[in-house]
């Protein structure tokens, strides 16, 4: 297992200036490593739409790489979108999915199906063209540059401890960083 | 609500409804089919100047234009009425929370000129958008077709959704 932190971290290191969508309790841990606020979207408010809203985001600018850091419950709520994506196939995004097989934002209950199913299968059945999957940080470390340059959309599920603990949100409310964002991707001129 | 005209053509509808959108320099248009408005699909299809973002659930379809808008396109919704059920949380959690000025076209299933109407979705769709305060206008032939525009630039003054409720073949 991965800790996600330590996740969070490698992801960081190698973001370039990508475009992050970070959601649930990624969110927390993101808005703690990341060096580029101005490129975040920490994103809360309607769970499960983080890659739907990344998808939006991939098709509007397909000039920058776009990253989204979804959790397991919350892609188990908007499955389809891994067909939308899928069908709308931008190479230019990645989607993280962080498994921990349970809903930390409630305290731990677990997901439908936990330990039983497989997000990278999902997301090949849905027609990703590539999905990975990583339970070693040092596998992870080693992989994430050739990920990175691969023509997407793909998927990178991320096996982490289940954890009951909730996050302190300390992270800012989406609508409090809209305006920053939008305006360093490039969407504030319409 | 605001009304425009009477019944008429559903593909001389779906021509003027493109050419609004056009008017409205929309770029992508996010959708499920459904049985209101099926010639307009066709259209946006074959239009160069507008991408189609097909969706699986209405319930992606704000969260995809949410992603577009905020990226600098400038997208459109288009699906039924009973999608807009599906889709409570994101209008609110997106569209509503978020203040994002968005065109919603939503066929308006079961409509009819004169109660009753023809389902309980056309019975819950209004009173549902006065409930969010979405303000919504009703097309009901190609003549009325401006509605979209007027919803669309009050959707970019109030940074709100804006629904056009598209009466069509399938009502």
């Amino acid at each position: 297992m991965i800790d996600s932190f330590q996740a969070m971290r490698v992801i960081s290191e190698h973001r370039g200036e990508a475009i992050v969508v970070a959601t649930m309790t990624a969110k927390h841990e993101w808005y703690k490593v990341s060096g580029r606020p101005e490129l975040d979207l920490l994103f809360s408010g309607a769970m499960s739409k983080a890659s739907s809203v990344a998808l939006g985001l991939a098709l509007a600018r397909p000039d920058r790489k776009v990253m989204v850091l979804d959790g397991d419950g919350s892609l188990l709520m908007n499955l389809g979108s891994l067909v939308t994506i899928a069908n709308m196939a931008p190479p230019n995004l990645v989607h993280f999915v962080i498994e921990n097989d349970v809903y930390r934002i409630t305290g731990g209950h677990p997901i439908p199906a936990a330990g039983k199913l497989s997000f990278a299968g999902l997301a090949r059945g849905a027609g990703y063209p590539r999905s990975h999957e990583f339970s070693d940080l040092e596998a992870f470390q080693g992989g994430i540059e050739a990920i990175l340059r691969e023509d997407g959309p793909t998927l990178v599920c991320l096996k982490v401890p289940p954890a009951s603990k909730r996050v302190t949100s300390t992270s800012p409310k989406t609508i409090e960083i809209m305006g920053r964002f939008r305006e360093a991707v490039g969407g504030s001129s319409t | 609500m605001v009304t425009s005209g009477t019944h008429s053509s559903p593909a001389e509808m779906a021509e003027k409804v493109m050419a609004e959108l056009a008017r409205c320099h929309i770029t992508h248009l996010v959708y499920l089919a459904h049985s209101e408005t099926g010639p307009l699909y066709d259209l946006a299809e074959r239009d160069p100047g507008l991408t189609v973002v097909p969706v699986c659930r209405e319930g992606e379809a704000v969260g995809v234009a949410t992603g577009l808008w905020l990226g600098g396109a400038n997208p459109a919704v288009l699906h039924q009425s009973t999608g807009l059920f599906e889709s409570g949380d994101s209008i609110r959690g997106l569209a509503l929370d978020l203040r994002i000025p968005l065109l919603l076209l939503i066929g308006y299933r079961g409509w009819r000129p004169e109660p009753p109407f023809a389902d309980s979705a056309a019975t819950y769709l209004e009173p549902y958008l006065d409930a969010w305060g979405i303000k919504h206008y009703l097309l009901e032939s190609p003549e009325g077709a401006g509605v979209v525009s007027m919803a669309y630039q009050e959707a970019r003054e109030t940074s709100r959704p804006v629904a056009v409720l598209v009466v069509g073949e399938g009502d």
